[in-house]
């Protein structure tokens, strides 16, 4: 079970605006997928090895180079951006 | 036989013996759009005077009696969660609604150097997150087979425009399902590779352990075509792997050992369903294959750890939709095109952006991931799910110690009607349950058209090995002339 509280902590975690019904509908919804995920109590897990990808990953490493050949596409995502300054993206202040 | 309907091989043949050329080929395909495509709503974007203006080049290049490559000219529709350079790709979210792709995903690369016309991109559930195209933040696409009735989803736009004969084949992206499940709803054919054998570089990520790019096709011919076209380890994508080389010997069928899951035939099947998945069991049977009865004891718990690790990496990975570096944006700005909608504060700018752009459940399935990695329960959910991916993984290995691939049905239901589970996530979540397990154990799967339960498609699914597409494909291929 989830409270209404719950979700509107999680929603803000999320950075999700969320409405006080949507809040209401959201906790009804995610409760009951809560309670079908609650089964994978039954597993005995005691001495098994967590998975995060289903093959081998490793770290790979390349030179730190600037790629000349990037620097188009890198034009085109800057203006992407809602603000743009100089080439960079700009944001509201922070503090 | 139609234009529209020919495999690649066919068309192929037609264009290097000028039976038809590529702008004619085309032409048929574009034609068939217009007239269908109102109906069916495979596509959000398309992109047909571009398509022309290719189909020229490859059709000069044919006149001057030069060798094209085997997919030259054949057309295509990609899912619009991966990038095609300079049109526009939305994943079917409003928060998207504008974005115009920067660069080519890896596997449109390489299908453009075959010389693949690229006819628009296919409708889907937002984001990839679905099972009926329903929750696309635009419109809703309809099954070619009953236009009542869903396609299937994530990839729903794909495998109804293949299905449709509105393209010869799609790429679509599978997270828990979403090339197979549509694929079996529309009576196509549809790959899920190996974890990490298609590059995902320029696929908008959702779960990056789980996402995988595949064909969806009308052959398991074209199939294979398609797959050896986009697969391979790619610099741009750190998981992505070389398949292993595999000695390539012709399946031979009487040494075939075929498993069959006891806990794949469950209560909450559809009869219908059931009866076409055993009789093909048997026809497999009867040329002489092994079948053996075997167990995946961990199976009633695949789809719990599937919504528990999906969904934190979808939180994860939807963060980036902040309204800051590109797309929908309340940022108070002329160029953002809100200039009353203003935001006071970074944070305002944030809640805003994400509550107008994202859907109900892309919003869902993010607060669900928050919620498992949040303090205080990322243990209790979060790791043990991982543990018990680990043992549905050891599930899978042990039965292959005994079988060279496994049979269960793609999903357990032919397509539903729209509308029908909308209302109730969790029951929509269900039409998954037999092909998530794949997508936790990085596992290759195929599904395959198995019959028809009035006029409704039904797909087989068929499991192999890690790296060992070139063994489901076979057996696909000898299932598909029964």
């Amino acid at each position: 079970m989830i409270t209404k509280r719950d979700v509107q902590h999680v929603a803000k975690l999320a950075r999700l605006g969320l409405t006080e019904r949507e809040a209401k509908k959201f906790q009804k919804e995610l409760s009951k997928i809560l309670d079908f995920i609650e089964r994978l109590k039954e597993v005995d897990i005691l001495k098994v090895e967590p998975t995060s990808h289903s093959i081998k990953v490793e770290n790979i490493m390349r030179e730190d180079r600037v790629k000349i050949e990037g620097l188009e596409v890198r034009k085109k995502l800057v203006e992407m951006a809602p603000e743009e300054k100089g080439g960079y993206v700009r944001v509201k202040a922070i503090l | 036989m139609e234009l529209t309907e020919l495999t690649i091989k066919k068309a192929h043949e037609g264009l290097i013996k000028k039976e038809f050329s590529t702008v004619e080929l085309i032409k048929v395909f574009s034609d068939k759009i217009e007239k269908e495509n109102k109906k069916i709503a495979a596509f959000l974007t398309l992109n047909i005077e571009n398509a022309f203006s290719h189909a020229k080049k490859i059709d000069e290049l044919i006149l001057r009696g030069q060798k094209i490559p085997l997919l030259a000219g054949i057309p295509a529709a990609i899912k619009d969660i991966i990038l095609v350079e300079n049109i526009r790709c939305t994943a079917a979210s409003k928060i998207l609604k504008n974005y115009i792709a920067p660069y080519d995903a890896t596997c449109v690369k390489k299908l453009k150097n075959q010389g693949v016309v690229i006819l628009g991109k296919t409708n889907m559930d937002e984001f990839a997150m679905g099972s009926s195209t329903e929750h696309s933040g635009f419109f809703p696409t309809r099954n070619p087979h009953d236009l009542e009735r869903v396609p299937g989803g994530s990839s729903g736009g794909s495998a109804a425009a293949v299905a449709g004969n509105l393209s010869l084949f799609a790429l679509g992206s599978d997270t828990g399902g979403s090339i197979r499940q549509p694929a079996s709803f529309c009576g196509v054919v549809g790959l899920k590779p190996t974890y990490g054998v298609v590059s995902r570089y320029g696929l908008m990520a959702m779960a990056s352990s789980l996402d995988q790019i595949g064909p969806i096709t009308r052959t398991v011919e074209d199939c294979e075509i398609v797959f050896e076209a986009i697969r391979g380890k790619d610099e741009m994508d750190s998981t992505s792997v070389e398949i292993p080389e595999i000695e390539n010997h012709k399946l031979k069928i009487e040494n075939l050992r075929i498993g069959v899951p006891k806990e794949y035939f469950i209560k909450g099947m559809d009869d219908g369903v059931e009866k076409i998945i055993k009789s093909a069991i048997r026809k497999f049977e009867k040329l002489g294959v092994k079948i053996i009865e075997i167990s995946l004891p961990h199976t009633e718990y695949a789809l719990a750890t599937y919504y528990i690790i999906m969904t934190a990496e979808v939180s994860s990975n939807l963060a980036r939709y902040d309204g800051i570096k590109y797309g929908l944006s309340k940022v108070k700005t002329q160029k953002s095109g809100y200039p009353l909608g203003g935001c006071k504060s970074l944070l305002d700018v944030y809640l805003k952006t994400r509550e107008e752009g994202f859907g109900d459940e892309a919003r869902r399935r993010i607060m669900l991931g928050t919620y498992v990695l949040s303090a205080g329960y990322y243990e209790a959910y979060y790791l043990r799910a991982q543990k018990v991916r680990t043992l549905i993984r050891e599930d899978f290995k042990n039965a292959f110690q005994t079988v060279d691939a496994i049979l269960t049905p793609t999903s357990p239901t032919p397509a539903f009607k729209l509308g029908e589970k909308i209302e109730d996530p969790l029951t929509m979540y269900l039409s998954d349950i037999f092909t998530v397990s794949l997508n936790l154990a990085g596992l290759p799967g195929i599904s395959v058209p198995a019959g028809l339960i009035d006029d409704l498609p039904v797909g087989l699914q068929i499991i192999g090995k890690p790296f060992q597409e070139n063994t489901i494909l076979q057996i696909g291929k000898i299932f598909e002339k029964l």
